[in-house]
């Protein structure tokens, strides 16, 4: 016995849900092993497209876009409508919640201009992509849900049950992140899938790529009766009852079973004139959308935070490319996010400009770079970081010579350390410092402390040929304010322009 | 009727709970119930020690599997220290996510001689917990310590921010401190594992200092007295036995280390009940005199333990 279509698809869509979800709860150092946990990432051919486009090259793992940009070519959007994480999420929580009369829902599945935004939201991102700035992470869906997924969901499960970390995670930024995420869920009570409709860029690109696409559905004129029962469940809003819009259709086949007359079916290459070819934009919108991109990249880039006036914060992981290469890679996913074992990496607000929002950023007060470990090069779809072995990253072996990747260096702040400014001995910096020999060593000096007594101190001082920034030193300083040791950038390997010493 | 008994029932309750929840504290109740915050004490896990009992032993050999067997046997066997029925908390060094050829921590192979004596001798579970200074998933692993425990049959407890409770130290530096009760409270015995390390601000990192890895806060202002408070960890736990391997000691750049130059063989395991004489034998392993050892002397004069390990009956032996 057969099953309905779109039985099948349901089994779909939840198939890929829970293989979205079990590859976040799997990304951690203890359960990662040898899982994909990146897959939804590299199967999304916006993230490829817009880094061909700001690199001019294709980073190795994103091959496997091409999967889904061939089945779309072939069906249309089968992605949105089969395997989409968001877009599963946002038609669940859009059927949960909608409770109206049958007259209302087949009204709001029908098309509306407003439709065309997804397009223009394209448009102006590819434009940015296209002088060298990613920005398509604040709305690809697969970004979005990583993103709040690493930043937000998972920390709130953890504070509850204590099933995710083993010590508590928490995330920069976890409330604006939560509100866009929470918006995006909100908006399809107001009309279904709306996320999916009128903003996803993905969408968007999917859905030009759907004018290729040699299936779609096709209406039986002689059977059907105009009783627009195939807009009540349609998910795209892509008018099957009219011509059908093959940019919109997601290719879910609820029109082909809410129809009473059997009208409708899924067809080889069917007649042109029962189609809606290309997407609906206007044309001077589109070129606006563009000259946005224009105009917008300059302002974002020339602000300063990118080469000379960089941030002291912008710490970023061992393994990332420099910094301009970074903004025009990084997808703002959250991978790295995620799977950092010390909470270290945050989405970062402004430390690296308008550009570099959510991008990663290590805070040394919440967590610090583990010395043996590599997670976040192994997570990132992008190659914004790189896989790096741990011998490279030390500066062993082969890479002797090279010596360590530098994610900055330490600074003393004589005015609050302990032995510099308050006569007492500490040397927690020393004692937590991973690297051997030291990159932190001591200087003996005797005081007099205030009350008479004579005390033999040892001062800390950092060594920059041996400091690797790890910031285990920062994180673990008693002056938990503002440490008494800071890691700043100065001295990154990826960066010939941050160094310090000459030699 | 109905109506008349239902806006009774409304009444009494909020005023009820109103009274129930009534808080008439004055500011200088409010903190000085902050300062007094229930803290629990740990019980005494040592047992009885008669005078002819051998108090501790140095086992001199290559084969920790061997070593801990013999160190056991000549402690008076192992069934003299764990009884059946016995929840033993066994607490290593996992403090650095470090392979373990480099020392850092305590060596795998060691807890597990340790855990299999200890389910031979009729323990009804045995319990691994630490909570590192490094990130604790990748410390159980990368040391070794997860695959060693599982193997063995013990249960790790991972130091997760609702198992920590405030635990009463009477320390002269301590006085009570946020624990990783837990395992504490789970325990009838506890025996520390640890390896002999040199440290950059004690000297050295042995069992005393090993209980560190119970507490939990803000640990990091322990180095402003750091030899009155691992003199105050010693007092604090009274453990049935402790186990410090010398097989393989960290000599330099402790207590991270990080280059194999930085580790000398010495094959060496000493195993006792007075921790202040065992980590005394210990500093002898990285070269250096007991005699000037902060925390031994405090731990002397304070009563915890005798360092002049002489004065005790102990052994030694080969195998």
């Amino acid at each position: 016995m057969t099953m309905r279509i779109t039985r099948a698809r349901v089994i779909s869509q939840c198939f890929f849900f829970c293989l979205f979800l079990f590859l976040v709860l799997v990304s951690s150092l203890e359960r990662v092993g040898g899982y994909p946990v990146s897959l939804f990432l590299r199967l999304d051919p916006l993230v490829a497209l817009s880094t061909v486009l700001s690199t001019h090259k294709l980073y190795g793992e994103l091959l496997l876009s091409l999967i889904t940009v061939v089945l779309t070519l072939l069906l249309g959007r089968v992605f949105c409508g089969w395997a989409c994480p968001m877009g599963a999420l946002n038609q669940f929580v859009g059927w949960l919640f909608n409770v109206r009369s049958l007259r209302e829902r087949i009204e709001l599945n029908r098309y509306k201009p407003i439709y065309a935004v997804k397009y223009y939201v394209l448009i102006f991102m590819l434009a940015l992509a296209l002088f060298g700035s990613v920005q398509i992470g604040w709305l690809d869906p697969i970004c979005l849900l990583h993103r709040s997924m690493a930043t937000y969901i998972l920390p709130a499960i953890n504070s509850a049950l204590h099933v995710v970390y083993v010590r508590q995670h928490e995330h920069h930024f976890a409330w604006l992140i939560g509100i866009i995420f929470i918006v995006v869920l909100g908006l399809n009570l107001y009309i279904p899938r709306f996320f999916c409709r009128v903003i996803c860029p993905l969408g968007a690109l999917l859905g030009i790529l759907s004018r290729f696409s040699i299936w779609r559905i096709e209406r039986n004129e002689g059977k059907c009766t105009q009783c627009s029962m195939c807009l009540k469940s349609c998910e795209g809003a892509s008018d099957p009852d009219k011509q059908l819009r093959k940019a919109e259709c997601m290719v879910c086949f609820n029109c082909l079973e809410d129809c009473p007359h059997g009208a409708l079916s899924f067809s080889l290459l069917p007649p042109v004139d029962g189609e809606v070819t290309n997407p609906t934009l206007s044309g001077r919108r589109a070129f606006l959308a563009f000259i946005c991109g224009i105009l917008i990249y300059p302002m974002m880039r020339l602000s300063g935070k990118v080469y000379k006036s960089f941030d002291k914060r912008l710490i970023r992981p061992p393994g990332s490319v420099p910094e301009p290469e970074f903004l025009a890679r990084c997808v703002k996913c959250g991978q790295c996010i995620r799977i950092c074992p010390t909470n270290a990496l945050q989405p970062a607000l402004y430390e690296a400009g308008i550009e570099g929002i959510f991008t990663p950023v290590l805070d040394m007060r919440l967590g610090y770079c583990e010395l043996n470990c590599t997670l976040c090069g192994q997570v990132c779809p992008t190659g914004a970081i790189q896989k790096i072995s741990v011998e490279q990253k030390l500066g062993l072996g082969e890479f002797a010579d090279s010596g360590p990747i530098r994610i900055g260096t330490a600074f003393i702040d004589r005015g609050r350390c302990l032995p510099f400014a308050m006569d007492t001995p500490c040397l927690v910096c020393q004692e937590v410092c991973p690297v051997s020999p030291k990159a932190i060593f001591t200087r003996p000096v005797t005081v007099r402390r205030r009350d008479g007594t004579v005390v033999e101190l040892r001062r800390p001082q950092v060594d920059p040929t041996k400091c690797i920034g790890c910031g285990i030193c920062e994180h673990s300083c008693p002056v938990k304010d503002e440490p008494a040791i800071r890691v700043t950038p100065i001295g990154e390997t990826r960066s010939p322009d941050r160094r310090l010493l000459l030699t | 009727m109905r109506r008349l008994l239902s806006t009774g029932i409304a009444t009494t309750g909020i005023i009820v709970g109103a009274l129930l929840l009534l808080d008439k504290r004055t500011g200088k109740e409010y903190f000085r119930q902050m300062l007094e915050k229930h803290a629990h004490r740990i019980p005494n896990f040592s047992v009885e020690v008669s005078a002819s009992d051998v108090q501790m032993v140095v086992v001199r050999g290559s084969d920790v599997k061997r070593m801990i067997r013999a160190a056991f046997d000549v402690l008076g066997g192992a069934r003299k220290f764990i009884r059946r029925d016995d929840v033993v908390l066994i607490k290593p060094n996992v403090a650095f996510d470090r392979p373990p050829a480099l020392c850092a921590t305590t060596n795998p192979e060691t807890l597990k001689a340790v855990i299999e004596v200890c389910y031979e001798a009729g323990a009804k579970e045995v319990i691994v917990a630490d909570n590192p200074i490094n990130e604790p998933e990748g410390c159980f692993i990368k040391t070794g310590i997860k695959r060693a425990s599982i193997e063995a049959g013990a249960r790790i407890i991972y130091p997760k921010p609702h198992l920590f409770e405030m635990v009463e130290i009477g320390g002269v530096a301590l006085k009570s401190w946020l624990a990783f009760y837990e395992p504490l409270r789970l325990a009838t015995k506890v025996i520390g594992v640890a390896p002999v390390k040199d440290h950059n601000l004690s000297s050295a990192s042995m069992c005393m200092k090993n209980w560190y890895g119970l507490l939990g806060g803000t640990r990091n202002r322990f180095h402003q007295r750091i030899h009155d408070v691992i003199a105050d960890l010693a007092n604090w736990m009274k453990p049935t036995l402790v186990i410090l391997d010398g097989v393989r000691v960290l000599m330099s750049n402790g207590p991270t280390g990080g280059r194999l130059s930085d580790v000398a063989v010495k094959n060496t395991i000493i195993a006792g009940v007075d921790q202040v004489a065992v980590d005394a034998f210990g500093y002898t392993l990285l070269g250096r005199d007991p005699n000037e050892l902060g925390y031994l002397q405090r731990a002397k004069e304070r009563g915890i333990g005798n360092p002049n390990w002489g004065e005790l009956n102990w052994k030694e032996v080969s195998v």
